[in-house]
């Protein structure tokens, strides 16, 4: 029985895309989990998975053909046994993918969690939530500090351990305690959000037991909901939007990628935005800052965290020191992050403490939209879709490739004067990309 | 810029730094005026313990009948001991060269001086063969460490004859008949305990009240009665108002509970602390805050000079080699943008003389003075095993605990070779245990080390074995 593998969709909005490369030629035996293809879009480069054993019987797209529909038939599998067969189009792609059983999203085991994951971009702010607090995992802490989370009736999963490898130690419960709601021993499973908050169930208003299902929360939710809730009553913040034409971004990207290919390198979209962050960050260095009760943290390098979708919610891997580093291993270290934070195999570090955060719902075909201030750093910046839109130029219409880019700040930190003059200047290194090497 | 990081001063602080440094790949100048190693190796921890060595051995050798041996004539001879501390002294230099060299860290020999720069000062050598280099790097780490405190006005000031400090103390020509240390600090007390084992009449002076004034008050206490026990005399609570030199010794007069008084000895030995090497650097020139002979320094090393930081003796107490070590790490690894563990780790202190001292964290008195409710557990040698058959049984352990959460807070023990037993409480403490875990560790048997179990135990009323 051959298995047929179609073109994934990257996103709701993808109808076709570049099938980069194949990581399998015909006659190659796959285990779940090898890499079988690269897809590219304008935004991303993407990574397709097996999920299951087999060998490659043939394959019927040339690695680097353009426009590929998506749903057309890209491989053939030849199933070992029962069953062999690629990940697909998984839920949030609208067409049936081939495979029966139609999935939803409240069955994200079945959903080919993998292929959601993977066509999921980087999406809201994260919460740099704690790995430790993955379900069923072990909490690192130390002994005293499990002895004050539960005297206190704080919840570990729900903390941020800044000892070795992520460990939650004392100076992390006190701080949680200063600040973080205690609920109640009894209840561990009470999402750590709205302490102040009455909570109401949904029978008492109104909603009927049975006629939903309920998620349970498991730790990164919790965190999630706890970060964003304390965030979003406690930061003053406020946006800034501004559009930005890109045309000359890709252009340019188009060669680089171009010079970068023998090294297998890919730059996206995204690569860039970062770096001109990071750059544009080096020159207002008012907005790579942290409000503090002592004073205003002006951070010495740009550790950019990056917001990235993952099975059941996100996290924000970081680019360390952008400002020192190139495009090419700026592209190489957010391929790296992203795939390994989908894996959820990030070590802690390498999502703790960052200094700005990017978010991108572009491939979503999002517009623009205001991310959530990931406490304690003073802004993030959303990254809205590239399309083409009615400009005036030289009093006349013309056409141009626009994105627009939102800066939510924290007033404490950074005015608007200061978030304007970074707007200002990461437009100007957007729009002229040569500016961002000099 | 030549370099991205220029060291000064080769201690244990600035040579650790370095390598520390070129393992994360950064290009790494030390410059050194004298020895490599610095005081640590060559005037301070090493030779010191060298020389406690030959004591602690001569001592043993007055109680060999209690092992049920003889062996007759017992002497030493005393440039001897000089000679086998100085040679180990050496050893520990060549093996620092040998680091650096393994590290492809260049060595500068020379004194450093420091003028206004970006991004960080620059750093003139004038060097040791003669002619000046100057040097320039991304950072600067000043570890130019410290030196004995004195006091002239007083005569506390060392003539290299009869008022040593501890440079002079660690390479005299004779052993000194009768000896007076003025401090009670571990740098007297060790040497007290040296120059008593070989025969000397030793008087240590101290100004506050006990002696050992940072350790616990049991252990002060404890240390007094042993150390009497083996011929030392102290004067606590005793002001010296002025040291003179005769043609054969030295007198020091002394005030003590409204009373004055003279004491007479061949030697003194000035050990009222030390004062960090901030001179003649170009410090004032850049305006580098200093307090009180330190360099002020955030919690990184960091000075308020831009790309200036100072790590070890030279950035305040304790004045401990580890200390500097661990400063140093924590100064380099923050440079090269890691997140390196707090500085805030707890740090170990001992004394090597006979019997020793080592202790970790917040005395009993601290504790309490912190608004701690201590628990409080002892245990004494004189019923462990081990002790027993090693014929080693005088001292005890003493734990703190926070009443409340089982975090221990301290840890104090007196006792031979507690100095090898104290790092087990410092894991405890870094990694927060609790009284639970530490009862819950099995400790080997026999060993001295089952006092410390007994100790944690004792704490919550259920010590085994007394
Ligand atoms: C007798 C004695 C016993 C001790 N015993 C112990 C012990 O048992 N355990 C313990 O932990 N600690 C002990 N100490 C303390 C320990 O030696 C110091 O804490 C440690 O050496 C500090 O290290 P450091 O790197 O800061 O400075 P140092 O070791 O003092 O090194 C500083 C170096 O910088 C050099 N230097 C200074 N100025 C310049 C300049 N301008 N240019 C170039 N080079 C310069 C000096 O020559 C020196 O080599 C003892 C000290 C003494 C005196």
């Amino acid at each position: 029985m051959s298995i047929e593998i179609l073109m994934p969709a990257l996103s709701p909005t993808m109808e076709e895309g570049t099938l980069a490369k194949w990581h399998v030629k015909a006659g190659d035996t796959v285990k779940a989990g090898d890499v079988i293809a690269e897809i590219e879009t304008d935004k991303a480069t993407m990574e397709v998975e097996a999920v299951d054993e087999g060998v490659v019987e043939a394959l019927l797209v040339d690695a680097g053909t353009e426009n590929v529909k998506v749903n057309a038939v890209i491989a053939r599998l030849a199933g070992e046994g029962e069953v062999a067969s690629f990940e697909t189009p998984a839920a949030p792609a609208p067409q049936d993918d081939g495979q029966g059983s139609p999935k939803t999203i409240r069955q994200p085991e079945e959903a080919a969690p993998a292929a959601v994951s993977k066509a999921a971009p980087p999406a809201l702010p994260a919460p740099a939530p704690k790995l430790n607090g993955a379900s069923g995992e072990r909490v690192f802490a130390s002994p005293l500090a499990r002895r004050l989370a539960q005297a206190a009736g704080i919840d570990l999963k729900s903390i941020a351990g800044s000892g070795p490898h992520g460990r939650v130690i004392k100076a992390d419960v006190d701080a949680a305690r200063g600040k973080a709601p205690s609920f109640a021993k009894a209840s561990e499973d009470k999402p750590a959000s709205a302490p102040t908050r009455q909570h109401q169930s949904l029978e008492q208003q109104g909603i009927p037991a049975g006629s939903y299902d309920l998620i349970p929360l498991d730790g990164m939710r919790k965190t999630i909901a706890r970060r964003m809730t304390d965030s979003f009553r406690d930061v003053p913040h406020f946006p800034l939007t501004i559009d930005l034409e890109i045309d000359g971004l890709l252009a340019a990207r188009a060669k680089i990628n171009a010079m970068l290919e023998k090294d297998g390198v890919k730059v996206s979209v995204n690569d860039l935005v970062i770096k001109a962050v990071a750059v544009a960050l080096k020159r207002v260095p008012e907005a790579n800052s942290s409000y503090t009760p002592e004073g205003i943290a002006l951070h010495h390098h740009a550790d950019i965290a990056m917001a990235v979708s993952i099975d059941g919610g996100l996290i924000t891997p970081i680019i360390r020191a952008a400002e020192t580093k190139g495009l090419a291993q700026i592209a190489t270290e957010t391929k790296d992050l992203a795939a390994r934070a989908r894996d959820k195999k990030l070590k802690p570090e390498e999502f703790q403490g960052g200094t700005f955060s990017v978010s991108n719902m572009g491939m979503m075909g999002i517009k623009s939209f205001a991310s959530i201030i990931n406490e304690p750093q003073a802004c993030i910046l959303s990254v809205g879709a590239g399309e083409q839109r009615p400009v005036v130029k030289n009093g006349a219409l013309a056409i141009a490739t626009v994105m627009s880019v939102t800066l939510t700040c924290d007033h404490r930190a950074v005015d608007g004067a200061i978030g304007g003059r970074f707007l200002s200047v990461f437009k100007a290194l957007i729009e002229d990309p040569l500016t961002m090497i000099v | 810029m030549d370099f991205d990081v220029i060291v000064i001063g080769s201690g244990p602080g600035g040579y650790v730094t370095a390598i520390r440094a070129s393992q994360l790949g950064l290009k790494t100048a030390i410059v050194e005026r004298a020895e490599l190693g610095g005081i640590c190796l060559n005037w301070g921890c090493i030779p010191t313990k060298a020389l406690l060595k030959s004591g602690e051995v001569y001592e043993q050798l007055s109680h060999l009948a209690d092992y049920g041996l003889s062996a007759g004539g017992a002497s030493f001879d005393f440039p001897k001991i000089i000679e086998r501390s100085r040679g180990v002294a050496k050893k520990m230099e060549g093996g620092v060269a040998f680091l650096m060299k393994k590290h492809k860290i260049e060595v500068l020999f020379g004194t450093a001086s420091l003028e206004k720069g970006a991004p960080a000062p620059k750093v003139t050598v004038a060097l040791n063969a003669g002619g000046k280099r100057t040097i320039t790097a991304k950072h600067v780490i000043l570890a130019t460490g410290a030196r004995a405190r004195t006091i002239p006005a007083i005569g506390l000031e060392s003539d290299g004859e009869r008022v040593w400090t501890y440079r002079d103390a660690l390479v005299p020509k004779a052993c000194p008949k009768s000896l007076i240390v003025i401090g009670s600090g571990a740098i007297g007390i060790e040497f007290a305990s040296f120059y008593r084992a070989l025969g000397a009449e030793v008087t240590v002076i101290e100004a506050l009240d006990r002696i050992l004034p940072v350790e616990d008050e049991e252990v002060s206490k404890a240390a007094h009665k042993a150390f009497e026990k083996r011929g030392l005399k102290f004067r606590v609570a005793a002001k010296v108002t002025k040291l003179s030199k005769s043609k054969t010794g030295v007198a020091v007069a002394l005030e003590a509970g409204g009373k004055t008084e003279t004491l007479e000895a061949d030697v003194a030995i000035v050990a009222v602390g030390i004062t960090g090497n901030v001179e003649n650097m170009g410090l004032e020139a850049l305006g580098v805050t200093v307090d009180r002979g330190h360099i002020v320094t955030d919690g990184h090393g960091k000075t308020n000079v831009a790309g200036l930081y100072a790590i070890g003796d030279i950035a305040g107490p304790p004045w401990l080699a580890h200390k500097a070590s661990h400063e140093g790490v924590h100064c380099i690894e923050h440079i090269a943008g890691l997140k390196p563990a707090n500085l805030t780790a707890p740090i170990p202190g001992c004394t090597y003389s006979n019997p020793q001292i080592a202790s970790v964290g917040l005395t009993e008195a601290a504790a309490k003075a912190a608004g701690h409710e201590p628990k409080v557990g002892r245990f004494p040698f004189r019923v462990n095993g081990k002790a027993v058959a090693a014929g080693e049984i005088e001292g005890f352990v003493k734990t703190v605990f926070d009443g409340k959460t089982g975090a221990l807070l301290g840890a104090h023990m007196i006792g031979h070779e507690v100095t090898e037993m104290i790092q087990g409480f410092a894991v405890a403490m870094t990694l927060e245990a609790t009284e639970e875990d530490l009862m819950a560790t099995v400790f080997a048997h026999p060993t001295m080390s089952e006092a410390m179990h007994e100790s944690v135990l004792d704490a919550y009323g259920r010590a085994l074995h007394i």
